[in-house]
């Protein structure tokens, strides 16, 4: 019952817990530290005397006084006596996590920082902000236990050795430093958008609450509306996914019925609010694209138009791909080719380029390298229904 | 905190040490002086200039060349002061040879 408890108000505040300690002690992994001993302590404590009034506040004053604790044990007491004076002053004045200011807009920034590997600023941050345990990221990755926590230890350590500042970017570096967060959230988004709920864990959920913690904590940036539009707009169509005869579906061949009505709402008036800025960057333009796969009728030029700017900010081959896929579906195939081939290299083991490649091959009337193509596609799909749907494209092919 | 900035390039892409490269880091320095971050930096003569040397067992052994023959070769460094990385990377990115090589910015111990 205390433990149930405990578990769950770790989890809620952990990142609100976690980012007042690092303000204050100016060091990750000592935060972290004094966190878990806190936790521990609490175990101790409300077994004997119950569940306090205010937990979370209850385990920040722990952790302070841990924290001190642990400055003083390490025979670093004089080095860092300016940091414990703080400390405890922070300890005796009765901290109420509701009136701390929230620090967890640092905390991202750091944890998504480019110093870090990107499969570390992932882990970190489902780790510190989303309050998963260790072995929960592991499983996201398909890593043992032990391996993930020496990734995550390495990451802090990274963090303290190369001193990555516990800070809210300047504006000079904030577009790019917002993007790289952005970017870390929409991975997180994708990923659970692929391997759908796991053992209670839905990491669509978790990364939709990141977008909108973003939108809370740095608000009128249009990139941070255009990236909780995008998630709010792609999530709202999960349910039409895949058809009733197990095929993947386009947007456009979608039960409407069964989309989220809410979140597409939601998302459509936040993509408002960002293009009304008028500051667009790669997020906004990705929404814009998502909301245009949501209307009845597709406006392919359009996307298409849109893929071309967005390839102004993110000059990848994916990117490259979708706008020629738009042009083909515009009427533009001989165009949609001449863009499509140069990537041959770069996406070889990319199943949506030899999709893509087989469909237009198809519309220039060259079917038996459409066929073949196709062969290519089916043999890189993810998923059943991944494949059932190609082999009716390829099947379809004249 | 100090930071060492190691500047790689490939010979075969970067453009001659003239003048206009000079001035640039002549510039660089300049401003890393005024704004009290340099502490060091030096430009090295190309890898055919190098021996290197180990001690195995006693025994003193030198080679021709530099240590590892890579594509891209150590050009020259700097060593900047700075309170923290995002300050370190600002400096770094203003090294001319970032443009057309690699700066690896890495922090130094502090013993004591």
């Amino acid at each position: 019952m205390i433990e149930a408890t405990l578990t769950q108000v770790m989890q809620q505040d952990r990142g609100r817990l976690l980012a007042a300690l690092i303000a204050r002690t100016g060091d990750f992994q000592r935060a972290e530290d004094a966190l878990q001993d806190a936790a521990a302590s609490a175990l101790a404590h409300w077994g004997r005397a119950g569940v306090p009034a205010n937990p979370t506040g209850w385990l920040l004053r722990a952790a302070l006084r841990k924290a001190i604790d642990a400055y003083r044990s390490a025979g670093t007491a004089t080095r860092h006596r300016a940091a414990m004076e703080r400390l405890a002053q922070d300890e005796a004045a009765d901290p109420d996590p509701g009136a701390i200011p929230d620090d967890r807009l640092r905390l991202i920034f750091t944890c998504c920082h480019p110093a870090l590997e990107e499969k570390s600023r992932i882990a970190l941050t489902l780790r510190s902000l989303c309050g998963l345990t260790t072995a929960q990221v592991a499983a996201m990755f398909l890593d043992a236990e032990p391996t993930m926590g020496q990734r995550l230890s390495r990451a802090k350590a990274k963090i303290a050795a190369a001193r990555i500042p516990f800070a809210v970017p300047g504006p000079e570096d904030l577009p790019d430093r917002l993007n790289s967060v952005l970017t870390t959230v929409y991975l997180i988004f994708t990923a659970g958008y692929a391997q759908g709920p796991q053992a209670g864990l839905d990491l669509c959920e978790e990364a939709i609450f990141l977008a909108r913690l973003l939108v809370q904590l740095a608000p009128d940036q249009p990139e941070v509306e255009g990236a909780l539009a995008l998630l709010l707009l792609t999530h709202a169509r999960h349910a039409a996914r895949v058809g009733a005869d197990g095929q993947s579906l386009p947007p456009a061949q979608q039960d409407r019925s069964l989309w989220n009505a809410a979140e597409l709402a939601e998302g459509l008036a936040l993509l408002d609010r960002a293009v009304a800025r008028r500051r667009t960057g790669p997020f906004t333009l990705k929404a814009a694209i998502a909301a245009l796969h949501c209307q009845p009728v597709t406006d392919w030029p359009q996307i298409a138009l849109l893929h071309a700017r967005l390839h102004d900010f993110e000059p990848t081959p994916v990117v490259r791909l979708n706008h020629a896929v738009a042009l083909a579906f515009s009427g533009r195939a001989a165009e949609a080719l001449a863009l499509i081939e140069p990537l041959a290299a770069a996406l070889d083991a990319y199943q949506p380029f030899h999709a893509a490649r087989a469909d237009v091959l198809a519309r220039l009337g060259r079917g038996q390298e459409a066929r073949l193509a196709y062969d290519r596609a089916i043999r890189l799909a993810a998923s059943a229904a991944d494949r059932a749907f190609l082999e009716a494209r390829r099947a379809a092919v004249i | 905190m100090k930071y060492m900035c190691l500047i790689y390039s490939d010979p075969a892409l970067t453009p001659q040490m003239g003048e206009k490269m000079n001035a640039a880091y002549f510039d660089l320095n300049r401003r890393m002086k005024e704004a009290g971050v340099m502490v060091a930096g030096d430009a090295l003569q190309p890898t055919a200039t190098a021996t290197s040397l180990r001690k195995r067992q006693g025994k003193v052994e030198t080679m021709d060349g530099p240590f590892a023959e890579t594509r891209e070769h150590l050009g020259g460094y700097y060593v900047i002061d700075c309170p923290d990385l995002d300050q370190a990377l600002h400096w770094a990115a203003q090294i001319p040879g970032a443009e057309h090589g690699t700066v690896e910015v890495r922090p130094l111990v502090v013993f004591g």
